[in-house]
């Protein structure tokens, strides 16, 4: 039976450290008779770092302690929908050198050859996979790159000399997309999602007008389903001079089939840590792409990297750029991983990756449903990357909730999927395996699930106590988040120290 | 064609689950994606086929090649500094707990990683003298951008003062991150004399429409502010927010903003060991008071300590979550998802293995390096060379003027000699062509800045 490690570490700096200790400082002797007592204006000196110091066994025990109590997808599956938790290739890990690790980005262009090389073919690759015309990866995640794209609306409307300040966003879009749009100032209408799972027509045209800007969408969607009427869609926004915006978070589900570029989408992000097993790190730092459409190279954040006969160099010239969505060039580690994935697996790979993620997806909510537990709403037509089945009919009957059953996979050590969400599903289990796991595995998750259903009919009382097996047992979130419980630091508990003496 | 990345490929077993599924083609789960829409082709991506571990490596290793070998750490400065990277933190960053993790929503299977943020969060407090920081923005200058944000919403104002010392590559991005919003920014000079930022400009400039006034501390430039508690002071007498940016590892020697009155500190990680990766492994740092008008503005994700239920033990959770797109939609505090958690927590890892202590004596080594440097120009510089701020306190950077020079020919023939310079700040603002910005960190040894001195004394003759 599967049980967590439990390591009752000490909470750093809290932990008990060893006053004296420090690591040796490279040539720190050589300029230990430079003074710097007059180098820092009084009022500016710092008197006090309450930072213990510890052994470095000390540290390095702490932190396999504290892996050893935490879960990633190569400890079990994590089939969090629309996150893309496939397998990281170990290949991979090759970014994590010493010859790339102190590159400056202020080089000369003529030492880092190489790696612009890399970012050069790897920009034309992901242009050939979304079927668009120019890519940066300027962009740090995909809320970023969504950013920029509403950003380049905005400026692209404005350079028409046109106010435009609606984006259009669907019920089931990811929380990122109304976020960004609001985050440029733009006004978001949002539009209900049709029985059988696509975009209600009726309601986006009676939305679409010539206040439109632009609409953001995730195809498939976050039901995980294709938008059939995309071709309409896009058709509607671009009549009425607005532009289409493609979040990339969903692009697994087919990859190498279709292309949103082929479908009219004039911005896209990609997620290269979801599609192209860049590891997301516990939350990251994550990577992302943001490709367009010819006619709007010119706003793309800067600088853009340009190829000369065999030579490639930074082009800083912005004369209606949005500016830069952060300092440099982008997320070094993770674009290297995009390229070397790419490359492992080659286009007759990359089309294995869209086929066999539907596969799975299909295959498991085939399980789910036959087990007349579990219901799949907005129709029986294929899934894609993902699927969200809802346990309503579980709560309704039992009490068991969607996040009951969370507690209760993760105490069999397999992580859960996410819940509640989309929001337009009931007590939602949002399901994606991926294509990384192997049929034993979904059969595994298959059974727990319908176990689990199974002892909510039983014992539903036995679920809510899980879990039991993992590092701590359920946690209490409503204590946690009282205003005057909230803990955020170890500064809130000295101080509590110290007014109890 | 089968891989082994993708198991089911395998042929019997893709056979038994499309028999399951009753389907006779792979092209049946893809019959809703319309005709037209379909690529029908193989991409034309990679190699055009498959390839193994050993040959990615090889065309890796080729890329490599033509990458630069450097004997010696190059003095190029700016947003990055090179930084000693600890074998230690590559441990972190290699453990597959860890990287493989998603963003830790079930709080119960993911203690270690709660934990290890919580104490990023609080070792970040401590250098920068708050008591919230949130687990991580992605860089230090998106968490800038994000800062002023937030300042906007706490106060419902809509100027923003910005000291020219934030450097011209972050002033780019807050500008770009605040276009949406209908906001007014006033660009405060620094001083020439010393590099700091001008505080009579401050007090005509700060007015009761001011929503924050922003500082960096060293600055952009390595100057070290003077009149903070009066800047403080100032600001908030005019119901405005203090913004204070500052490099982690300053804070060895230097006060921390908290202390003298930021409302918000934010800060690049980058030099807790975590490489340059050509400026692309980073690490926002973005902390605020104690406050819930504040706490409920953070954006990003935050951890917390959270009891069990019905009490008995300890753990650590997600917290606050309502403030975020997931739950508030367009109405989140911000669109942030995917953060710099692993960095995050490599950083902590950093500043546990140096421990206080150690933070404190890099800090003092790094500062000494800026004077002994700081000496040698104006000794042996003399006529030549001159720091851009004649009377200004430095840590670890220091932009050097060639009068009479194009800095970009110096640069290129210390390229000549092995030597990487400072970075020409003439790419940013064609006042400063003549202006090279020089960094000093632990990497550089006590020959390595007397080559540098000497080669500099040698090519500009």
């Amino acid at each position: 039976m599967w049980r967590q490690s439990r390591w009752d570490e000490g909470i750093v700096p809290l932990k008990k450290g060893i006053r004296g200790l420090s690591p040796l400082i490279p040539y720190e002797h050589e300029f230990e008779d430079v003074d710097v007592d007059g180098a820092i204006p009084r009022e500016l000196k710092r008197d006090e770092l309450r930072i213990p110091s510890y052994s470095e066994l000390d540290v390095v025990r702490h932190y396999v302690r504290l892996s050893q109590e935490s879960y990633g997808v190569n400890t079990g599956p994590v089939p969090l929908g629309s996150c893309t938790m496939k397998y990281n290739p170990k290949v991979a890990d090759i970014v994590v050198h010493e010859e790339i690790e102190q590159l400056h980005p202020d080089l000369p262009e003529e030492y880092v050859q190489g790696l612009l090389e890399i970012l050069w073919e790897l920009e034309q690759w992901l242009k050939e996979i979304t079927g668009m015309d120019r890519c940066t990866f300027q962009v740090p995640a995909g809320a970023a790159g969504e950013l920029a794209g509403v950003l380049m609306i905005k400026q692209y409307h404005a350079l028409r000399g046109e106010k435009r300040d609606e984006i259009i966003v669907p019920d089931s879009a990811h929380g990122t997309n109304p976020a960004s749009a609001a985050m440029a100032g733009f006004r978001v209408v949002t539009v209900p999602t049709a029985n059988d799972g696509n975009v209600d027509m009726d309601a986006l045209r009676s939305a679409v007008s010539e206040k439109t800007a632009g609409i953001m969408l995730t195809n498939p969607n976050t039901l995980g389903l294709f938008e059939e009427r995309i071709e309409e869609i896009a058709r509607l926004i671009h009549d009425v001079g607005g532009l289409l915006y493609y979040d990339g978070a969903n692009l697994n589900g087919i990859l190498g089939i279709a292309r949103p570029g082929d479908m009219g989408f004039d911005i896209v992000h990609l997620n290269l840590h979801k599609t192209f097993a860049s590891p997301h790190g516990g939350g990251g730092p994550g990577g992302a792409a943001l490709c367009v459409k010819k006619e709007l190279e010119e706003l793309l954040p800067r600088p853009l990297l340009v190829k000369k006969g065999n030579h490639y160099y930074w082009d800083y010239t912005c004369s209606r750029c949005i500016g830069s969505i952060r300092v440099y060039y982008g997320n070094i580690p993770a674009i290297i991983r995009t390229y070397l994935y790419i490359l492992s697996l080659g286009p007759q790979g990359l089309r294995e990756v869209g086929e066999i993620s539907v596969l799975n997806t299909n295959y498991l909510v085939k399980r789910l449903v036959s087990s007349g537990y579990y219901d799949l709403p907005y129709g029986t037509r294929p899934r894609k990357h993902e699927a969200v089945l809802s346990a309503a009919r579980i709560r309704r009957d039992t009490g068991v909730t969607a996040e009951d059953i969370a507690k209760a996979l993760i105490d069999r050590g397999l992580h859960a999927p996410t819940i509640y969400f989309p929001l337009i599903v009931e007590e939602a289990l949002m399901i994606e395996l991926t294509e990384t796991e192997t049929l034993y595995e979904i059969e595994q998750y298959a059974e727990a699930l319908i176990e689990i259903a199974r002892k909510a009919y039983e014992n539903p009382e036995e679920l809510k106590k899980m879990p039991l097996n993992t590092t701590v047992r359920r946690l209490d979130l409503a204590r946690a988040n009282h205003p005057k419980r909230l803990v955020l630091s170890t500064k809130y508990l000295m101080k509590e120290v110290m007014e109890k003496g | 064609m089968p891989h082994p990345w993708i198991p089911n490929s395998a042929p019997e077993i893709k056979e038994r689950m499309m028999k399951e599924l009753g389907i006779e083609s792979i092209d049946e789960l893809f019959s809703d994606i319309p005709a037209k829409y379909k690529l029908n082709r193989l991409l034309n991506v990679g190699l055009g086929r498959p390839l193994s571990e050993y040959e990615v490596k090889k065309v890796f290793k080729e890329k490599l090649g033509k990458i630069a070998k450097l004997d010696n750490a190059p003095f190029l400065g700016g947003e990055y500094c090179v930084h000693y990277v600890p074998e230690v933190v590559k441990l972190v960053l290699r453990r597959d707990e860890f990287y493989t993790a998603y963003t830790p929503y079930q709080p119960e299977i993911n203690q270690g990683i709660l934990q290890a943020l919580f104490e990023y969060q609080s070792l970040m407090a401590e250098l920068y003298g708050v008591e919230v920081v949130n687990a991580s923005m992605y860089d230090g200058s998106t968490a800038l951008a994000e800062a002023i944000r937030m300042a906007l919403r706490i106060t419902r104002r809509r100027k923003i003062v910005i000291s020219r010392g934030i450097g011209p590559l972050k002033l780019d991005v807050i500008r770009t991150w605040l276009r949406g919003l209908d906001v007014e920014i006033s660009e405060v000079s620094l001083s020439q004399e010393d590099g700091t930022t001008s505080y009579e400009s401050l007090e005509d400039l700060v007015d009761s429409r001011t929503a924050a006034v922003v500082i960096s501390n060293p600055t952009f430039y390595g100057s070290i502010e003077r009149r903070v508690d009066d800047i403080a002071g100032l600001v908030h007498s005019r119901g405005a927010l203090f913004i204070v940016f500052s490099d982690p590892i300053s804070l060895g020697v230097l006060k921390a903003p908290g202390d003298y009155g930021a409302d918000i500190v934010v800060g690049e990680g980058q030099p807790l060991g975590l490489g340059v990766y050509y400026g692309g492994f980073t690490l926002g740092i973005l902390g605020t008071r104690r406050e819930m008008r504040f706490v409920r503005q953070l954006p990003g994700r935050l951890v917390g300590l959270a009891p069990t239920i019905g009490g008995g033990d300890r753990g650590f959770a997600l917290v606050l979550q309502t403030r975020e797109q997931h739950i508030r939609r367009e109405r989140a505090t911000s669109n942030i998802t995917t953060n710099s958690a692993l960095t995050a927590i490599a950083a902590a890892a950093y500043v546990m293995y140096m421990g206080g202590e150690g933070i404190r004596r890099l800090s003092r080594s790094i500062l000494a390096r800026t004077v002994y440097f700081l000496g040698k120009v104006r000794a042996e510089l003399k006529g030549k060379a001159l720091p851009l701020f004649a009377r200004a306190s430095y840590f670890k950077q220091v932009p050097v003027a060639f009068p009479g020079h194009d800095y970009n020919e110096v640069f290129k023939k210390l390229l000549e000699h092995g030597i990487v310079g400072g970075t020409p700040l003439g790419r940013y603002d064609s006042s400063f062509n003549n202006v090279g910005l020089f960094c000093f960190t632990e990497m550089h040894s006590r020959s390595l800045i007397d080559d540098l001195v000497r080669v500099l004394k040698e090519v500009l003759g």
